[in-house]
């Protein structure tokens, strides 16, 4: 019996149909066939001939498929027909709305490249800045219960926020219940010898408590215990995970070896974990008690130590501030002459952290979104464009029975998809960016390491990409939604009348609106740093090299040897050929070190502490103004005769000279600082502006104070050397120096590196890192703004034109002249821009006083600022005017009029 | 020639009416339907499976007949459809519209041979 099913499944094969369906009409038509066979055979048929008429009465022709698929049809999918959904579950016409919406883009594909690359670039831009934002301010520290982590300063009226004194500390600690521990840390250099070179590393004194108050374990070993936290136990270290794995080679038995870290031999107990970011990660770690006891035991000195606490369970910050102002009100009562007028102020850790760059990063993200903002604008005005050419397709629609409400899905789920394109390559192109930004970022840029693509970054692109589609989605498809089908279908008709003209130049008019804004804050800040390059910081920047040394172990042991190490130091350096000047310092202007002193006027003994002054407090040798090229107003500078045999002297500044001795020549007069006792004034030199080329005219404490490092007495010798830097004023790019510096000071016994090294230049740019980072954000999204909205300009009077072809050509027929025409074009461009440079003054001056805080010598709404980015996007919107009206006047009035 | 002429009318304008006339009694399967057209037109009828099957299905669709797979033992099943109750009517006004129809045909070709 021959095969039946084989040629008819062949016949059915174009159908596709449902496979039990098709082996269901198989069966059923191979039985007929077979029936036919066994006729056609029992006739008398021949074998072949039966076989031959059986199969094409069955499927012969194709007539069994044509006739078929006009039955089986109706089996398939029903084709998409908007507005027929009602029967639909959400879902599936969900998915119809998601395949038409995908096969509508790639028909288009110009139009789906435009919008999404504009997208991409707004939501980039966006998800980049959203990073940092989160990285920085919003992902919690990497601590166990991080929110209960407090930084605990000292805090007097002159001072929000001071290092706290070692003796309160403990008193602190001791007497608060708030806490269920506290820990003091102190930064602080040390020498690393005894493995090759001799080299430098960036440590942190802490106490035993630290760690666990973080609730941070070690990745090897364990933490301090209470005893090695003692003045005169042996010395024990802690290692940071990094300095572990590249400097000791990850050693897994280091635990029990002893390192040289300023010439003590310290047993290494432990290894940080790695992902430890405490105070940007400290290379080694070494019991507070062990610093130097002089400094760590007075209540007078505030060496720079930072206290943390954890707040117990269920104690609120308010509640726990109050208690340690309570014991510090005790305090100032028992020790009235170096706690009178102190308090304490209770800061989160990440708001310490990170408090300061937060307005910063805040308004980079609000101009980021206003970005974001003007490419949907310019995507919205591409939907409302290409929604005429469909008016023809939502008129078929609606008038075979679609609801406005599908027809507007459909579009928003076009739109959608769109900014889901953007997103993704948005996401890409935001991996990148971050890059940038970080790039960019000052270095002093809290917790830059933590930033990346996370979650919660994908999670915002996401929700950003899905509220931008809808965005820029709706109106366009509100505008299709309501298009009259009679009207639209009639051959030849314009599409939409006023409505989306209307709601085009709205949002044009925002866009430049908003570009405004990006501008004016732009501007703003180029000003506010163009200032501050002007202003004159007191000494002269250029050609100082700076650099940070360290003495040889060996002379470390006697202020006698350290004095005079530091002599011949600066000898070696003076005679290197270049070298006009060198001098040391313990304060480098504009780097962000700071020391205080307490003074007093007289020769008395000190008054209780409210009643002192502080005063900036810099230990120098004699060639210091030399070498900072600072003038000297009255009197003399040090000499090396100024030393511990003579009596103590200082040179205070032209401001601190006004302060104290008003109307007098200060030369010659005494005055008392603390510790030190009473000074001989010898000099005045002019103010330099240490704390800041911004911030030093506001700043709290502005008097200076000059006192020679020869004259510190010995048992201070050690505290002082801290921070200590050597200036070299080089005739040559100082840079080019640093070969033969390094070598000189590393000396005969060549163990003292020298480490830290920058020209004061990058030092004065460092400075103005944030604001130039700032700068430099604005300036590139005011770009971005200015790009997009004169595109946007461009295109909605381009499409003017072209609409207005007809009439042009009348007016051109009629005698309007060429000038004419462009005027008619140029008006109605400009009225457009007038009013959406208009808003945006207006809002500018409103949102500008934002960023107050960062604008230097300049105000808010700065006239000039504001007049110049109005003629600046004038002009561009004039210019982007001017392209289509140009075209306009090339209209021949026969065409145009042919047209109709 | 004349025989395919009548044959594509009587599809086109009336093989639903065939197929459910043949299947109101008793259920029939397809090769049965096709032979009963074929014998009782007497061969001026003959429906080819490639287009009556279709008519089935179509049937079937509409809710008008219904078929069913029916094993008989030592043959191979076989498909039988039966008139439903929805058929039923339709045949039944069917037949009054082809009668009417035939009628006035008849009238009016009468009335011209008269």
């Amino acid at each position: 019996m021959p095969d039946w099913s084989e040629p008819i499944r062949k016949q059915l094969a174009e159908l596709k149909l449902a496979p039990e369906r098709e082996a269901e009409i198989v069966e059923e038509l191979a039985q007929h066939a077979e029936d036919r066979y066994r006729e056609l055979e029992s006739g008398g048929v021949t074998q072949a001939e039966a076989q031959r008429i059986a199969l094409e009465e069955t499927g012969g022709h194709e007539l069994l498929a044509r006739e078929l698929r006009a039955v089986e049809r109706t089996n398939a999918p029903p084709p998409i027909v908007l507005g027929a959904g009602s029967k639909a579950s959400l879902l599936s016409s969900l998915a119809q709305d998601l395949r038409y919406g995908i096969r509508t883009l790639r028909k288009n594909p110009g139009f789906t490249a435009v919008a999404i690359v504009a997208l991409a670039l707004g939501i980039g831009a966006n998800t980049a800045i959203f990073s940092v934002v989160n990285g920085v301010l919003l992902r919690p520290l990497e601590y166990p219960d991080p929110g209960r982590l407090m930084l605990i300063s000292e805090a007097t009226p002159e001072f929000k926020q001071m290092s706290v004194a070692y003796p309160n500390f403990l008193d602190w600690r001791r007497e608060s219940r708030s806490f269920t521990d506290m820990g003091a840390t102190r930064s602080d250099d040390f020498n690393f010898t005894g493995r090759g070179e001799p080299e430098h590393l960036s440590g942190e004194y802490v106490s035993a408590g630290l760690f666990p108050t973080l609730g941070v374990a070690p990745f090897m070993g364990r933490n301090f215990l209470p005893e090695e936290d003692r003045q005169g136990a042996r010395c024990a270290t802690m290692l940071g995970y990094l300095f572990w794995k590249q400097r000791v080679g990850a050693d897994p038995n280091i635990l029990g070896k002893a390192l040289t870290l300023n010439a003590m031999s310290c047993i290494v107990i432990g290894v940080l974990p790695q992902n430890l970011r405490f105070r940007e990660g400290a290379q080694v770690y070494v019991p507070i008690e062990l610093y130097d006891a002089g400094m760590l035991r007075t209540r007078e000195s505030h060496p720079g130590i930072s206290v943390y606490g954890r707040l117990k369970a269920g104690v609120t910050v308010d509640a726990a501030q109050a208690e340690i102002a309570s014991i510090c009100s005790v305090l100032a009562h028992q020790y009235p002459k170096t706690n009178a007028g102190h308090g304490a102020r209770l800061v989160s850790m990440k708001d310490d952290m990170v408090g300061y760059i937060q307005s910063t990063l805040l308004l980079l993200a609000g101009a980021v979104g206003f970005v974001l903002i003007i490419a949907c604008a310019n995507v919205a005005n591409l939907l409302l464009a290409r929604s005429t050419a469909r008016q023809r397709e939502f008129a078929v629609r609606t008038a075979l029975g679609a609801e406005r409400g599908r027809v507007v899905r459909q579009l928003l789920t076009e739109s959608v998809l769109l900014s889901l394109g953007g997103a993704a390559i948005g996401l890409l192109l935001a991996r990148w960016g971050t890059k940038l930004v970080l790039a960019a970022a000052p270095d002093s840029l809290p917790r830059s390491t933590e930033i990346g693509i996370d979650p919660y970054v994908l999670l915002f692109t996401l929700a950003v990409s899905v509220i931008t589609g809808i965005l820029f989605g709706l109106a366009p498809a509100f505008h299709s939604a309501n298009a009259n089908p009679q009207e639209s279908l009639k051959e030849g008709a314009r599409g939409a009348g006023g409505g989306r003209h209307r709601a085009e130049s709205v949002l044009v008019a925002v866009e430049i609106g908003l570009s405004v804004i990006l501008l004016a804050g732009a501007g703003l800040m180029i000003e506010s740093v163009w200032r501050l390059l002007q202003v004159d910081p007191g000494f002269n920047t250029r050609n100082i090299l700076t650099t940070q040394v360290a003495l040889s172990p060996k002379v470390m042991a006697s202020p006698g040897a350290i004095r005079l190490a530091y002599q011949q130091m600066l000898g070696r350096v003076a005679a290197i050929p270049g070298v006009q000047s060198v001098a040391i310092t313990s304060q480098v202007p504009l780097a962000g070190s700071d020391s205080e002193i307490f003074f007093w006027p007289g020769v008395g003994p000190q008054p209780p502490q409210d009643q002192t002054m502080s005063a900036m407090f810099s230990i120098v040798t004699p060639d210091y103004l030399n070498a900072m090229q600072t003038p000297l107003r009255r009197g003399r500078f040090f000499t090396e005769g100024d030393n511990l045999a003579s009596s103590p002297v200082v040179v205070i500044d032209d401001v601190l000279a006004k302060h104290i001795f008003p109307g007098q020549d200060p030369v010659g007069q005494r005055f008392s600082i603390m510790v030190l006792g009473p000074v001989q004034v010898v000099g005045v030199a002019g103010h330099i502006k240490y704390w800041g080329l911004d911030s030093d005219d506001t700043a709290k404490i502005r008097d200076q104070i000059y006192f020679p490092f020869t004259q510190v007495p010995d048992k201070f010798m050690s505290g002082a050397l801290v921070g200590l830097t050597l200036m070299v004023r080089s005739g040559p790019e100082p840079l080019s120096l640093v070969p033969a510096v390094r070598a000189q000071v590393a000396g005969p016994t060549q163990d003292q590196p020298i480490y830290a090294v920058r020209k004061m230049e990058q030092i004065i740019s460092e400075s103005l890192a944030e604001r130039r980072f700032t700068m430099l954000m604005l300036i590139i999204f005011a770009a971005a703004a200015l790009l997009l909205a004169a595109v946007g300009i461009y295109g909605v009077m381009s499409y003017a034109v072209t609409r207005r072809t007809h009439e042009l050509g009348i007016r051109a027929a009629l005698g309007a002249s060429r000038g004419e025409i462009v005027g008619i074009v140029l008006r109605q461009g400009v009225r457009l821009a007038a009013a959406g440079i208009a808003g945006g003054l207006v809002a500018a001056l409103a949102l500008t006083r934002l960023m107050a805080g960062l604008l230097y010598g300049v105000r808010p709404a700065d006239p000039a600022t504001l007049a110049a980015v109005a003629l600046l996007l004038g002009g561009i919107a004039l210019a982007a005017c001017y392209i289509p009206a140009r075209r306009a006047t090339a209209v021949d009035p026969v065409i145009a009029l042919r047209c109709e | 020639m004349e025989d395919r002429s009548i044959d594509r009318e009587w599809k086109k304008g009336s093989a639903e009416l065939l197929l459910l006339s043949l299947v109101e009694a008793v259920p029939r399967h397809g090769y049965e339907i096709g032979k009963l057209i074929e014998q009782r037109s007497q061969g001026a009828l003959r429906f080819h499976a490639a287009s009556l099957y279709p008519l089935l299905y179509r049937l079937e669709k509409r809710g008008w007949i219904q078929g069913r797979w029916v094993e008989k033992s030592g043959q191979r099943r076989r498909r039988y459809y039966r008139l439903t109750p929805e058929g039923r009517k339709v045949l039944a006004s069917q037949r009054q519209g082809w009668q009417t129809f035939v009628e006035a045909i008849s009238r009016i070709t009468g009335v011209e041979n008269a």
